[in-house]
């Protein structure tokens, strides 16, 4: 016998573990189970085995103290050999998790996984899902730069909401009175531990239910799920027309394991690790602060609320959708499970990611933030000033000067908050400008008080220029009539 | 269960039992009291946050009142004064000091009120901008647009011996104030717009803004 057989052989009569170990793998699944939509499961296991050995590879070097972590994550990115290429993995790998777990969670939704007997193991899914944004969103924090310093800020301003206890939460959350070191600490002991020991045992618990219960079969159209004959149905089905898993079916998942881990290793090596932004130091206030990719939306979704439904959907709508996501085995348990015959989920699936999609895409330019230095720094297009008189060219200078670009573009610059105001006198009347300018209104704050008469009349008269060429300017056709009635001159008025 | 014969059907057997599961009960029950008496002063160790509470605010001097020119709003930084001496640059805190006269002050949180992000000030049109979701303020701290509900926080304040002393401490969010003293808000009430009506006629004599 070859020394490594004794070896093996040894230690399996102490140990006692090939019998449960070789039931597990050669379990028979449904022949069509051994497709590449059942990759995503041990796809996101692999990566959390990934985050787990690239996070203990970090904290090697981070310091998790407000002072110092910072400047741990520039020796990392700069003076330890690959030490940004571990940062760039873990970051990198975070994201690659996020979206391999969505899909999974949707393949199995779709392929009717949550169905009887395996309510439970969804209900755990649902709960590993969660634990996975918590973690991305404490990995953030650790990233400790402006981001996560205003990041922290955002979510306290949110905990903030809660009623009657909402102060005392933002102490809990903070551990102090404020984002300081003691905040720093308390998400470094949720991110290296509390979240990660709770997502292992989590996942050895929701992997041996999908060892016990098997892999859920191909949904067939018509072959409806009862609780009294299921149990039947799916062991017939894996006995005659069953694959060993390994080394039948497990080939895929290992092909794509590999795929995924290769795509992430070149992500890391090609863009490289993710920040650290600027210094956490609250004093430089000239920061545009924004969250990672996966919580855009909700920067999204924040900014087009209205102000007083915002903290009823803050507090309210996160438990009902997790409700909701642990009541769907409940209330869907049984029936069908092909998606030919349930409309509604692939219409909700979609629904969500459409919404998703549009959320995020919108965060990625964030056309409701005033861009801070456009009124220094994107000119006035040379085209609208060519043949201005004197006044309507000071009235140009009093709309850079008193920060309107910052919410306005002109050519295709300066901010988005409010409209492009390339073609405002082609729809606004200059009274209706005047009126617009002082008054503000829409989410236009009132320039009353900041503008003295002579900066109003010259800022109206250059906005009264800006249109189409040829294009006829605004007119207000009540005041025609009016002005035709009296005798006046329409435009003499003022 | 191999029938009568069985040994642990024996009567003594099940006496024994029946005595052990009764030991083993009050053994979890030790277990339960002594977890309870261990874990409940810890308890207080991970709500220590909140229960220091009232410890957070302080008087913090913001220096003499000739760095703050009537009229204008300056932006300070003061040190935080409930702090760990591993808190680095996180300590320090940003205000913006409003004077409008020799003896009004208003000092201002730099936090947004809709979820905290800092404000900026620009002093050319008397307004303060968010970067984040795009809320505005009025110079007095009102709300001017955006989804802020509220005008900026405040901190109270003092004046003493020709120095500026404000009430600081914690970071404002909805239910915790920036610090004590004056009511949460000096300009919350939206309502109040600034005057626009005289503005719109040539007023004779002065150009200056009214406002700052
Ligand atoms: C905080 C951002 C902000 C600033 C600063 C700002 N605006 Fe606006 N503005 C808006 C928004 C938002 C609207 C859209 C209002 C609405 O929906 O009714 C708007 C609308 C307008 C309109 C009407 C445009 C249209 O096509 O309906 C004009 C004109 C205008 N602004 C001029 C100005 C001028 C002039 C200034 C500088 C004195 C200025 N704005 C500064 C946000 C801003």
């Amino acid at each position: 016998m070859p020394w490594y057989r004794q070896v093996y052989d040894w230690l399996e009569h102490r140990l006692q573990l090939e019998g449960p170990v070789m039931e597990a793998m050669v379990h028979p699944v449904p022949r069509k189970t051994a497709s590449w939509w059942y990759v995503f499961g041990s796809a996101s296991f692999v990566l959390l085995i990934l985050q787990v050995v690239t996070g203990i590879l970090l904290a090697l070097v981070y310091a998790p103290s407000a002072a110092h972590a910072w400047d741990s994550l520039e020796v990392l990115n700069h003076q330890l050999p690959l030490g940004w290429f571990l940062r760039a993995m873990h970051g990198w790998g975070s994201n690659f998790m996020v979206a391999v777990v969505l899909i999974h969670m949707c393949q199995v939704f779709l392929f009717g996984g949550h169905k009887y007997p395996r309510e439970f193991t969804w209900v755990l899914g649902v709960c590993m899902l969660l634990m996975t944004l918590g973690m991305a969103f404490t990995g953030q924090v650790l990233r400790f730069d402006q981001d996560a310093y205003w990041g922290l800020g955002i979510g306290a301003s949110i905990a903030g909401r809660v009623p009657f206890v909402g102060g005392q939460l933002v102490h809990l959350m903070l551990g102090g009175p404020m984002i300081n070191g003691a905040t720093l600490t308390r998400f470094f002991a949720l991110h290296v531990f509390v979240i990660p020991g709770a997502l292992l045992a989590f996942t050895g618990l929701h992997l041996w239910m999908v060892v016990k219960l098997g892999i859920n079969e191909w949904p067939m159209p018509g072959r409806i799920v009862r609780r009294e004959t299921y149990m039947k149905e799916y062991h017939d089905l894996t006995h005659t027309d069953g694959l060993a898993f390994v080394p039948l079916a497990v080939w895929k998942d290992l092909f794509f394991s590999a795929a995924i881990l290769l795509a992430v290793a070149a992500c890391a090596a090609y863009f490289g690790p993710f920040g650290p932004k600027g210094a956490p130091d609250p004093t430089i206030i000239n920061t545009v602060p924004k969250p990672d990719f996966f919580f855009l939306w909700l920067y999204t979704v924040l900014s087009y609320l209205p102000p007083n439904l915002e903290t009823p959907f803050l507090l309210i709508v996160p438990p009902i959708a997790i409700a909701f996501l642990i009541a769907i085995p409940f209330v869907a348990g049984i029936g069908e499970k092909s998606w030919w015959r349930r409309p509604v989920a692939v219409f909700a699936v979609f629904f969500i990611a459409v919404c998703w999609g549009a959320f995020t895409q919108l965060g990625t330019y964030t056309p409701w933030s005033p861009q801070m230095h456009a009124w220094s720094g994107a000119p006035v297009p040379e085209k609208l000033l060519v043949n201005r008189t004197p006044l309507e060219r000071q009235g140009a200078v009093v709309l850079q000067q008193k920060q309107c670009r910052n919410c306005h573009e002109l050519g295709g610059m300066g901010g988005q908050r409010g409209p492009a105001l390339d073609d405002v006198a082609g729809h606004m009347t200059e009274d209706q400008l005047y009126r617009q300018v002082l008054q503000g209104g829409g989410n236009m704050p009132a320039y009353g008080a900041a503008l003295s008469p002579a900066e109003t009349t010259a800022l109206v008269k250059f906005l009264t220029t800006l249109k189409v060429n040829y294009a006829p300017a605004a007119s207000d056709a009540s005041r025609q009539v009016a002005d035709a009635d009296t005798g006046t001159a329409a435009t003499g008025a003022r | 269960m191999e029938g009568p014969n069985n040994p642990l059907e024996s009567e003594a057997q099940v006496r024994d039992i029946s005595r052990r599961t009764l030991l083993m009960k009050i053994g979890i029950g030790l277990n339960a009291l002594v977890a309870a008496a261990i874990a409940t002063p810890v308890i207080a160790y991970v709500l220590g946050p909140v229960l220091k509470r009232k410890e957070y605010l302080d008087w913090v001097d913001l220096g003499s009142l000739s760095n703050f020119p009537v009229g204008e709003t300056t932006l300070v930084n003061y040190r935080n004064p409930f702090t760990n001496s591993w808190d680095g640059d996180t300590a320090n805190v940003p205000a913006y000091v409003r004077r409008t006269s020799d003896t009004d002050f208003t000092v201002f949180a730099v936090n947004c009120a809709h979820l905290g992000c800092p404000v900026k000030w620009f002093k050319e049109s008397q307004l303060f901008m968010c970067p984040c979701h795009g809320g505005a303020y009025y110079a007095d701290g009102s709300r001017a647009s955006g989804p802020p509900e509220r005008g900026l926080f405040t901190y109270g304040l003092k004046l003493q011996k020709g120095k500026l002393l404000i009430n600081a401490g914690q970071m404002p969010t909805l239910q915790n104030q920036a610090g004590l003293g004056k009511t949460p808000c000096s300009g919350g009430d939206a309502s109040v717009k600034p005057q626009i009506v005289a503005r719109i006629e040539p007023c004779p004599g002065t150009d200056k803004s009214t406002i700052g």
